[in-house]
């Protein structure tokens, strides 16, 4: 391989071009992106407040130094059309033609819309890229109230953006409980308890019917048992869907998202694909995972399997949410969890979710306890022995109950 | 700009220029220093940009905040006195000059 193609310029199309020079690879690397911002990190535009020019210089990835010094060539704001994978062409939306060898799609994922009237209206704030985070930045400057449809990772963040910011907000989630996909009922119960304390008004399985038009303007929601909320504006976070048109056009195989196996080759071994566009069997399912860890990881072993080098990492999965001063770090995988232990009490608002599986540590949810989440991961990727009595002991410092399986 | 140095376990010492208002994390990921790892690109929420602060240096970058102390307790390598997470130490002019030690170990 010569030349190499990155599409997608977020964590894992900035990493793999990284890890290409990184691995010695001295070819050309053309790394085009549809946003015309400098290639930024994306989980701080839900955790903070984003705004101006400064903000955004200071969540880039790398300094635009850094791509010119390794030789890789920038295509910002310009969006890849089409792709010919016989002729080893792409063109862009400006009519640039770019040559490859070998071709990585790291293309993201986008909002899921809500299907329901009036979510088309202005007022209505999704939150995805560093332009949504300078919209809602500045709509809770102006505000004095939101409602956040869905209660997942980035509504409660933005919610708890609006909350610090001093509005008035109301979180309306579908299901029964708070990120219901992703964290233990405990954990989801322990989440509502904490924010409705922070002055959150957590409406639980509350379906939204429409987003209401006033004068022209979302002016808040109505429910489905026809209870009305108002507003200034309205945020929607509920969910993302890997975007895949491009791949599809290329006849890749997509189950949902671009499907990939551990070494990041999509079913044409001319492209290899990560991140949040991808989709990879679990548990005998194909399942996305949306991650900085997992754009990260698929990209580098992207890259590896561009140079040639057949030796994959493995790593455990990890995830972090931080949701005001609710400090949310998560570690492993929920699929087998048969049993969940705590350490530390719920209502504290400190405390770990210890999720076993035959007895062994398989992952764990850790609210404000930063310390005991990197012990836990550290032992998840070493394989080491947990005594469950003495970690459920919150008196206990918790890597006093590790041991490595040699030693027991 | 401002100069720092990083000095790995081995004793290998790395001199790079840094822009003021940026983070010691930051800028040792714009030089390729392998030490830093960086996973969460600076949001407290990973412990693996530890370092360790050279004396002369302590009293120019200060006490760690209590969120940082806190992550400070699940850093890979010993917590020593002068450890800090490096994307809390916002570069200033005081700071040319700087050297910090990076661990063995980061995960």
């Amino acid at each position: 391989m010569r030349r190499l193609a990155v599409v997608g310029t977020g964590h894992a199309g900035v990493q793999i071009a990284a890890s290409l020079r990184e691995n010695g690879f001295d070819g050309q690397i053309t790394l085009l992106g549809a946003e015309t911002h400098l290639p930024y990190q994306r989980p701080p535009l839900s955790k903070g407040k984003i705004s101006g020019i400064e903000a955004a210089q200071k969540i880039a990835l790398r300094g635009s130094a850094y791509y010119s010094d390794r030789g890789i060539d920038m295509v910002l704001g310009e969006r890849v059309y089409e792709v010919d994978l016989d002729a080893g062409t792409l063109l862009t939306t400006r009519g640039r033609v770019v040559e490859f060898d070998r071709l990585a799609l790291a293309l993201g994922a986008k909002v899921r819309h809500l299907p329901v009237p009036g979510t088309d209206l202005p007022g209505v704030l999704y939150l995805r890229d560093l332009d949504d985070a300078l919209r809602l930045t500045a709509h809770c400057e102006r505000a004095t109230s939101v409602v956040v449809i869905g209660g997942g990772f980035i509504g409660l963040e933005a919610a708890a953006l609006a909350r610090t910011s001093g509005l008035a907000v109301t979180v309306v989630e579908a299901d029964a409980r708070l990120m219901g996909r992703s964290v233990a009922p405990i954990v989801s119960d322990a989440f509502a308890t904490l924010h409705r304390e922070r002055g959150i008004d957590v409406r639980l399985s509350a379906r939204v019917e429409e987003v209401i038009d006033r004068g022209g303007h979302a002016g808040g929601v109505r429910l489905a048992d026809g209870v009305t909320i108002d507003s200034d504006f309205v945020v929607v976070g509920v969910g993302v869907l890997p975007r895949t048109g491009l791949a599809k056009s290329m006849g890749l195989q997509i189950a949902g998202g671009i499907v990939v196996d551990p070494h990041s080759r999509t079913s044409d071994a001319r492209v290899v694909a990560a991140g949040d566009c991808t989709v990879s069997a679990r548990d005998g399912r194909y399942r996305s995972l949306e991650s900085v860890h997992n754009a990260t990881l698929q990209a580098k072993n992207a890259a590896k399997t561009l140079c040639g080098i057949d030796d994959p990492d493995v790593e455990v999965p990890w995830f972090w949410s931080h949701q005001g001063d609710l400090k949310l770090q998560m570690v492993g995988d929920r699929l087998d969890v048969q049993e969940t232990v705590l350490r530390g009490e719920p209502g504290s608002g400190k405390f770990v979710a210890l999720h076993l599986s035959g007895g062994a540590l398989v992952g764990a949810e850790c609210v404000n306890s930063p310390a005991d989440f990197a012990v836990l991961k550290r032992a998840l990727n070493t394989g080491a022995v947990m005594d469950l009595r003495l970690a459920a002991d919150s008196a206990v410092p918790l890597k006093d109950s590790f041991s490595q399986p040699d030693s027991v | 700009m401002v100069a720092i140095t990083f000095v790995d376990a081995e004793g290998t010492a790395r001199r790079i220029q840094a822009a003021v208002g940026q983070s010691v994390m930051s800028a040792a990921v714009e030089h390729d220093i392998p030490e830093i790892v960086a996973d969460c690109g600076g949001s407290l929420a990973c412990s693996t940009c530890h370092v360790y602060v050279e004396s002369d240096f302590a009293d120019v970058v200060g006490e760690p905040a209590d969120d940082e102390d806190e992550m400070l307790g699940g850093t890979a390598a010993e917590r020593l006195p002068a450890s800090r997470l490096s994307c809390q130490l916002e570069i200033t002019d005081a700071m040319d000059g700087l050297v910090v030690r990076t661990p063995a170990v980061q995960l």
